[in-house]
């Protein structure tokens, strides 16, 4: 990407597309009034925990807690036969080893937060280090966070020179890039963020850190994807999405694979190109495919809690 | 079953296309027809009861989507028409008129309560006679007809605030001709205000949509609305003409086609004869290089394919400025392959079936004429149901505003894309129609809106968004879209005579 010939497409990024808000909102609505029934909705359930990145970013993380969150993600629920696993663990920096041992050649990646998660209020030395850090430790992806402060600033060549520095950094592993959507405060910087990702190398855009509310919502990922739609129409280069935080009911999940495959289409209907980035989430479709197999809803205590 | 590994690698982008055909595809959901019932055979609603039609003619009503036989409805001729009106005067001098205005109100209250509780099985009749898709007429049909009720009633008892100073009387009794495109949500605009004004009805639906107006007939009778002060005949043109000629009649509320209403109005030339015409439309849907494209390009989608673009105000001609015109086309494409088009009753259909016959071959009709002109024509690659009478989402570029599908309304999913450079232009190109009806502004730029809103010869322009409706709006047309408005304080005005109060 960073030839000198590509960079002269880079456009301005102060005039990026404007979104109007009240346009977006019900395009999303409509999404949720697709009826998605019987195998339709079994094999989304199974799309769905196949895209789960299960997802453990706590302050008192601990070898033992990764490893058991690592099992549930190749065995979710052994008791029906045919579940896939999940597409990836997304754990910190310090945890990436203890998870690529765990995970094995079971083919789940591990994903790694970098880049002082979650605020990314660290100077860039100390990110690429944090970044090249988790690579060294296997991560086979990268979830970063932009500069919120720098973008809010209109520093927008700050903010692409750290992506794409962070891309760098990154290697072979796929880099995710995390807008923190909920600190944007509109859609108009929400769509400018998503470009500014896109261009600088992002191979992934990502709503949030699931630290701060709002995280994903319908809408604000209808935004995102429609720009990935742009980016791909202008540069042939397809770049995935991934909404985390606040999906953790099946339905609503089932609503963001009715929006994936309408805005986007086949291509984008795997987990290749798709991640729903939840901790509860994958319990909840575990619980409906259940559902759907023997025709009776079973307690939360036979769906192991990790 | 972890990662699947695909190629990633750039493709040129001239080459790129999304794939809408995916893997992942929605089963059937049918809405259960079980929750309408349908009779086999209807008569005519006259003075509170259920009347044989004096020729003791019937005629068949139709599924447009399986061409299937619904039921017959009976055939008023002008010895109906007479009754009718005879019922509707008797129950206006006897009982309406009189009748304390808050009472009015209560009536006109409990049919939008029972228009609520009946909305799934009003939503299913109006789908199968109709073919509209279940989505609409539940989320919009018959809520919206609902609403209507509900805020004429709150007015029942309010003229003297609605017009201070003067006093607001009744006209006596309106006859009322509704189209097929929201056979329902029409006979809501009309009964409404009519009642709430104190007026009593002679309402004909559409001949090819009858079946919610006589649904709608039985809440009426189990609404315990004095006997007359609704009356529904059904019939074709004859039957509308024997209504708009009898001298009984004091108003005439017509929403249809521009050629019908003219008859209208020379039939009435030199009565005494108030009337409101609600008519044909071809609107200009306009998007500015500076718009919200992707929200825009939605707004264009529900603007024209919405209700099969059986739609009076429908956005059928897209004005986009030029320097846009790719992008937008390209989007525009790629949104209409992910239309669902087939049964309407399933809950995840876009697009249903073509009300009529004689309405499909109007559509292919300006289809050929479309091609002849020289445009290009685009349709989505959708496949069609066998059985009923279904048109694919279609899309002409390259037209000239001297083409007849850029001039003429077609009442079908049919959009005519036009280019632009600049306002002036734009402007005068959009009121360049002898319609004027609704039209919409996509701009992210304030000034522009009010610049453009104020220069349109449109009786509606919606600024970032298109076809929303709501009671509290009035809604009526310029020049060959007729006159007079519905909706809102001016949906009252065509129904009462003021004077000073003395």
């Amino acid at each position: 990407m960073a030839t000198a010939k590509s960079l002269l497409t880079v456009p301005d990024f102060a005039l990026s597309p404007r979104i109007d808000q009240v346009g977006v909102e019900e395009r999303a609505a409509r999404f949720t009034t697709r009826s998605i029934k019987k195998e339709s909705k079994l094999n989304g359930l199974k799309l769905v925990l196949n895209m789960i990145d299960l997802t453990t970013l706590e302050g008192k993380d601990t070898d033992g807690k990764v490893k058991q969150l690592c099992y549930k993600a190749i065995h979710p629920h052994d008791a029906v036969p045919g579940i896939p696993t999940v597409a990836a663990v997304c754990v910190y920096p310090s945890m990436v080893k203890v998870a690529k041992k765990a995970l094995g050649d079971s083919g789940i990646r591990v994903a790694s937060v970098a880049t002082a998660f979650p605020s990314g209020q660290a100077p860039r030395d100390v990110k690429i280090r944090d970044t090249r850090y988790a690579v060294n430790e296997g991560a086979d992806e990268i979830d970063m966070v932009i500069s919120r402060g720098k973008f809010h600033a209109g520093e927008y060549n700050f903010v692409f020179d750290e992506i794409a520095a962070i891309k760098e950094a990154s290697g072979e592993a796929r880099l995710k890039v995390i807008l923190e959507t909920g600190e944007l405060g509109s859609f108009d910087k929400v769509r400018r963020a998503s470009e500014i990702a896109m261009y600088a190398g992002a191979d992934f855009i990502k709503t949030s850190t699931g630290k701060i509310q709002p995280a994903a919502t319908m809408p604000v990922t209808l935004v995102m994807l429609e720009a990935i739609r742009d980016f791909y129409y202008k540069t042939g280069r397809m770049v995935g999405m991934k909404p985390a935080g606040g999906i953790s009911k099946s339905k609503l999940a089932l609503h963001y694979l009715v929006m994936v495959k309408e805005v986007l289409g086949e291509d984008w209907l795997n987990n290749e190109w798709f991640r729903f980035g939840a901790s509860s989430l994958a319990n909840d479709v575990l619980m409906q495919i259940v559902k759907e197999h023997t025709g009776l809803y079973q307690s939360g205590n036979y769906f192991s809690v990790d | 079953m972890a990662v699947t590994k695909k190629k990633a690698a750039p493709k040129k982008s001239n080459t790129v296309k999304l794939k809408f055909d995916t893997s992942w595809n929605y089963a059937p959901a049918p809405e259960s027809k079980s929750a309408a019932t349908i009779h086999k055979q209807y008569d005519l609603f006259i003075n509170g009861e259920w009347q044989k039609p004096s020729g003791k003619k019937y005629f068949d009503t139709i599924n447009p989507a399986t061409e299937e036989k619904l039921s017959e409805v009976a055939m008023a001729n002008e010895a109906d028409t007479n009754k009718a009106v005879t019922a509707a005067r008797n129950a206006y001098e006897k009982v309406w008129k009189k009748m304390p205005a808050k009472e009015r109100g209560k009536y006109i209250f409990r049919i939008a309560r029972m228009i609520q509780e009946k909305a799934r099985e009003l939503a299913v009749i109006e789908t199968l006679d109709g073919g509209k898709p279940i989505r609409e007429s539940r989320d919009f049909d018959v809520p919206t007809a609902a609403n209507h009720f509900f805020y004429y009633a709150g007015w029942a008892d309010k003229l003297e605030y609605a017009f201070p100073n003067r006093q607001a009387s009744p006209l006596g009794v309106a006859g009322q001709i509704i189209p097929w495109n929201f056979p329902l949500l029409m006979a809501a605009w009309k009964i409404a205000p009519a009642l709430a004004t104190g007026n009593t009805v002679v309402l004909k639906p559409a001949e090819t949509t009858p079946l919610t107006a006589l649904k709608l007939a039985e809440i009426i009778q189990e609404a315990d609305l004095p006997p007359g002060v609704v009356n529904i005949l059904t019939g074709a043109g004859e039957t509308g003409a024997s209504i708009v000629n009898h001298p009984g009649i004091d108003k005439i509320a017509f929403t249809g086609s521009t050629e019908v209403g003219k008859l209208i109005q020379r039939a009435i030339a030199g009565t005494n004869k108030k009337a409101t015409l609600e008519l044909g439309g071809k609107a200009a849907n306009i998007i500015f290089e500076d718009a919200p494209i992707d929200q825009a390009v939605e707004g264009v989608i529900n603007g024209i394919f919405f209700n099969q673009g059986h739609v009076c105000c429908a956005g059928s001609r897209l004005y986009v400025q030029e320097s846009i015109a790719k992008q937008v086309i390209r989007k525009l494409k790629d949104r209409i392959e992910t239309l669902i088009v087939g049964d309407p009753i399933d809950k995840n259909t876009d697009i249903g079936a073509i009300n009529s016959k004689q309405q499909l071959d109007t559509i292919h009709k300006y289809l050929n004429i479309g091609k002849k002109e020289g445009a290009e024509m685009y349709e989505s690659s959708c496949p069609l149901p066998r059985k009923g009478y279904f048109c694919r989402p279609t899309i002409f570029t390259n037209v000239a505003q001297s083409s007849r599908i850029a001039q003429e309304e077609i009442f079908g999913p049919v959009l005519a894309v036009l280019t632009f450079r600049t306002d002036d232009e734009v402007i005068e190109k959009a009121n360049n129609s002898p319609y004027g009806l609704s039209a919409g502004v996509w701009t992210d730029k304030g000034s522009k809106i009010f610049n453009m809103t104020k220069r349109m010869r449109a009786g509606v322009v919606w600024a970032n968004t298109f076809n929303k409706f709501d009671p509290s709006s009035p809604f009526g047309g310029y020049k060959e879209s007729g006159f007079g408005r519905e909706g809102g304080l001016h949906g009252l005005m065509p129904y009462i005579n003021l004077t000073h109060q003395s």
